[in-house]
């Protein structure tokens, strides 16, 4: 039986999240591994939210938003980009794969790229396979 | 009549703890006049036996400082909360896993053959590595076994309340024990005791301004402005990050604040909440501009979370 990641997305709801609609109606085939989280902006989504996602068994952690320039509060999604590239680097000292985590820029017209980047990600993901089971077991403590 | 007995306990940590606690000088006295001792290390001559000999819940008050990382640390940790009426995790390392706690980003073994193999320093031709058992000619000589990982005190036994920092403030103790000695109340089980309910920011005497960094720079590369917040210079101060109660030492002597008195109130992964702040303050919209902005820090997991790597969201994110 072949792996199927688990996978949270967080979309904001003027761009990413209209355009998961879109995929949705106008019936563009995408991996139905996603657990879309609504956020209001990318700017919203804590970096808390997405450690916590993983420490619940997420293996992958998708955030999408509007494009740079059109965030519906101006900078939210520059910040959300820093954050992911901190994030990143913080993942990777705990011996995660950074790719584990992704950031893109979908508007509400663009249906078909959000089913391209939802088929990719979970692509990626399901060759990196479970993230608990990546890593080493823990010895079973003297308790 | 006897007086209540203290403990103070040293697993896993560097001893700061307890010298923090002699630290409070002459009212060490009045801590003596207080209490009976019960297990002190550092101090006095109690052994393991006389505390197990005690009956549950006989110490009144044992002061734990240390993380938990071997299984004589559990065995300590289960004894003493067993005969402890209150027991407090003293310190950076029982309270979230403090700097030993740094160690979780690699596994046992892989932790063991750095240090007695691969180091260059290391002269080790039999390849000797510590273990639990090991046959000598005289018989076989026996160690604590390391645990896979650094924890808590509080992920091994139920804690009462944290005294945080590293090490915790003299005056700051001082006002818990002063508390204790003289009977008056304590806030309810699981509270922080000894710190404040704000950032360290707030107590910080620099002048803060509109922060806007597009280059981060270590201690040794600048002699920072005696005045301006350390962070508008572009330093790594964990302040936003970190919980009110050491009164701002490090940043008011210069250096900036590397988070040991843990997240403020509220916050769950103090490196997540730094994160969150720089995210906000790095002054670039261009991806590969903030990558090379943000490179410039240093170790990311030893800044962000130096003090609770080993009780961080992160830690969780793997088995
Ligand atoms: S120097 Fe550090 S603690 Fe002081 S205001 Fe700036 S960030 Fe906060
Ligand atoms: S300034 Fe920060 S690192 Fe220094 S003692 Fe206070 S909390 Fe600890
Ligand atoms: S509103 Fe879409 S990213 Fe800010």
């Amino acid at each position: 039986m072949t792996f199927e990641p688990r996978i949270v997305g967080f979309l904001c709801n003027w761009c990413s999240y209209s355009g998961a609609d879109l995929a949705g109606v106008s019936r563009i085939p995408s991996a139905p591994n996603l657990r879309a989280i609504r956020v209001m902006c990318t700017g919203r989504v804590d970096p808390t939210f997405v450690l916590r996602a993983f420490e619940l068994g997420a293996d992958g952690v998708l955030i999408s938003g509007c494009h740079p320039g059109d965030c519906h509060y101006a900078e939210g999604n520059y910040k959300a980009m820093r954050r992911v590239a901190l994030l990143q680097a913080v993942l990777k000292g705990a011996g995660v794969d950074p790719a584990r985590l992704r950031i893109e820029w979908v508007s509400a017209s663009e249906g078909e790229k959000f089913a391209r980047v939802v088929n990719e990600f979970t692509a990626r993901v399901r060759a990196l396979g479970p993230l608990k089971a990546a890593a080493e077991p823990v010895a079973a403590a003297a308790d | 009549m006897s007086k209540p007995k203290l403990a103070i306990y040293w697993a896993a940590g560097c001893g700061g703890c307890d010298i923090a606690i002699l630290d409070i000088e002459a009212r060490i006295l009045d801590v003596a006049a207080a209490f009976d001792l019960a297990l002190w290390p550092c101090a006095a001559d109690f052994k393991r036996k006389d505390v197990a000999a005690l009956p549950d819940g006989d110490i009144a008050l044992c002061l734990f400082n240390g993380a938990i990382r071997t299984a004589e640390n559990v065995e300590m940790a289960r004894l003493l909360r067993a005969r402890s009426a209150t027991l407090v995790a003293f310190g950076a390392c029982a309270a979230a896993g403090g700097i030993p706690g740094l160690a979780n980003q690699f596994g046992r073994d892989e932790l063991l053959a750095r240090v007695y193999r691969e180091t260059p320093s290391t002269d080790n031709p039999a390849g000797t590595v510590p273990g639990p058992r090991t046959a000598v000619p005289e018989g076989t000589l026996e160690l604590p076994a390391l645990e896979e990982r650094v924890r808590a005190l509080g992920d091994v036994v139920a804690v009462d309340y944290t005294i945080p920092g590293c090490p915790p403030q003299p005056a700051r103790i001082w006002a818990v024990l002063e508390t204790i000695v003289r009977g008056g109340p304590l806030p309810p089980k699981g509270s922080v005791l000894g710190a404040g309910e704000k950032t360290c920011c707030e107590e910080c005497p620099r002048r803060r301004e509109e922060k806007r960094i597009r280059r981060f720079v270590r201690p040794h590369e600048i002699v920072p402005d005696p005045e301006r917040c350390l962070l508008d210079q572009g330093l790594v101060c964990l302040g936003p990050a970190t919980r009110s109660g050491c009164g701002a030492l490090c940043p008011a002597a210069g250096a900036p604040c590397r988070g040991c008195y843990g997240p403020p109130p509220g916050t769950r992964d103090q490196g997540a909440k730094m994160i969150s702040a720089l995210a906000s303050i790095v002054d670039s919209q261009d991806p590969a501009e903030v990558e090379a902005i943000l490179a410039g820090i240093a170790d990311p997991v030893g800044t962000f979370h130096r003090f609770g790597f080993a009780s961080s969201l992160v830690r969780g994110v793997r088995p």
